[in-house]
């Protein structure tokens, strides 16, 4: 789902459909109700491919203590926002 | 009042009648639905309708110029005095009349409100522009299902050509006309219903025959609504919905 033109797209959740554009209107009668978008993608689940939970530790635990990564260590200049 | 506010007293009536009631029956679908996002469409189309009838029972008070509100005129008045046609309050039956009845009424309302739309009443065509961006949804939606039921199984295929059947008999009313009318398309206010039936007419037969359904001819059609006699059960919506204020009168929370 898009909140606004222009947006990055976000996962709001997933419906029943028989097809996409059956899974496109559940989708807009599910989660648009109190305007939270203007723009909808929606994705067969068969389509998506997932990271296995039981890869957990090799696909993530190697970025736990990695704080350099984080760009944290500087010190901001003044007047920039958004970074 | 002049005979022309008259006229626009019940004309504004009627719609919002149709809009209230409809939404009554489709409310009625709330935790009943086949699938939860069903359930959430046709309670939003219930509150769509609400809304409409809202701003269309608020206008008719207003015409009507004796203090009352849209409360008043939802709540407190009686079943002879409710101009709905009678299709809006025949009870749901399965899904499939349910989406039947949805498919016949909202491509109605969208012929009818894209004509409303050029009314000379300002109000009128100002809810009208609203509206039709609502039932162009709710046209689609029913239609989508009248497909997939018609094209579907046996099972399916047969009891979306009963609900078309059984409904037929009530599609006639849509289209009448009386002296109110009359006075009212003489002012440009009121639409031309002739241009809507032959619009109407031509979707559904669109829609059925995709759908591999058949077009029921033309038989006996129900009437009755323009003045304000009713089937056997607006009444009992009614004792349903009026409950509160009938029985707590000036009741506020």
């Amino acid at each position: 789902m898009q909140s606004k033109s222009g947006a990055n797209y976000i996962h709001t959740g997933s419906v029943h459909a028989a097809d996409s554009k059956m899974a496109l209107q559940n989708a807009r009668d599910t989660y648009t109700r109190r305007g939270e978008g203007t723009s909808i993608w929606v994705v067969p689940s068969a389509a998506i491919v997932a990271s296995n939970p039981d890869d957990n530790d090799m696909f993530f635990d190697p970025a736990n203590d990695k704080v350099y990564r984080h760009p944290t260590f500087y010190v901001m200049p003044e007047g920039a926002k958004a970074i | 009042m002049t005979k022309e506010q008259q006229a626009l007293y019940k004309y504004t009536l009627s719609l919002g009648d149709n809009a209230l009631i409809q939404s009554y029956r489709l409310s009625e679908w709330c935790s009943h639905a086949p699938i939860l996002e069903e359930d959430l469409a046709l309670t939003n189309f219930a509150l769509d309708m609400t809304g409409r009838a809202q701003m269309l029972l608020t206008y008719a008070a207003q015409v009507d110029g004796n203090g009352k509100t849209d409360d008043d005129l939802a709540y407190r008045r009686k079943e002879r005095d409710f101009y709905n046609h009678l299709i809006m309050e025949l009870p749901n039956g399965d899904f499939a009349f349910t989406m039947a009845r949805l498919l016949l009424t909202s491509a109605y309302e969208f012929y009818f409100f894209t004509e409303l739309k050029h009314s000379d009443d300002k109000t009128l065509a100002g809810i009208a522009a609203k509206t039709v961006k609502e039932v162009k949804y709710h046209m689609a939606h029913a239609t989508d299902w009248v497909l997939r039921l018609g094209d579907g199984t046996t099972e399916s295929h047969n009891r979306i050509q009963d609900a078309v059947n059984e409904l037929w008999q009530y599609t006639g009313e849509l289209f009448e006309t009386n002296s109110a009318d009359a006075l009212l398309r003489d002012k440009n206010i009121a639409v031309d219903l002739l241009s809507v039936k032959d619009e109407w007419k031509n979707y559904v037969s669109k829609v059925l025959s995709e759908a591999t359904l058949s077009k029921p001819t033309d038989g006996y059609m129900h009437s009755g609504s323009n003045n304000g006699m009713h089937t056997e059960y607006l009444g009992h919506i009614l004792s349903e919905m009026q409950y509160l204020q009938r029985a707590y009168p000036e009741a506020t929370w």
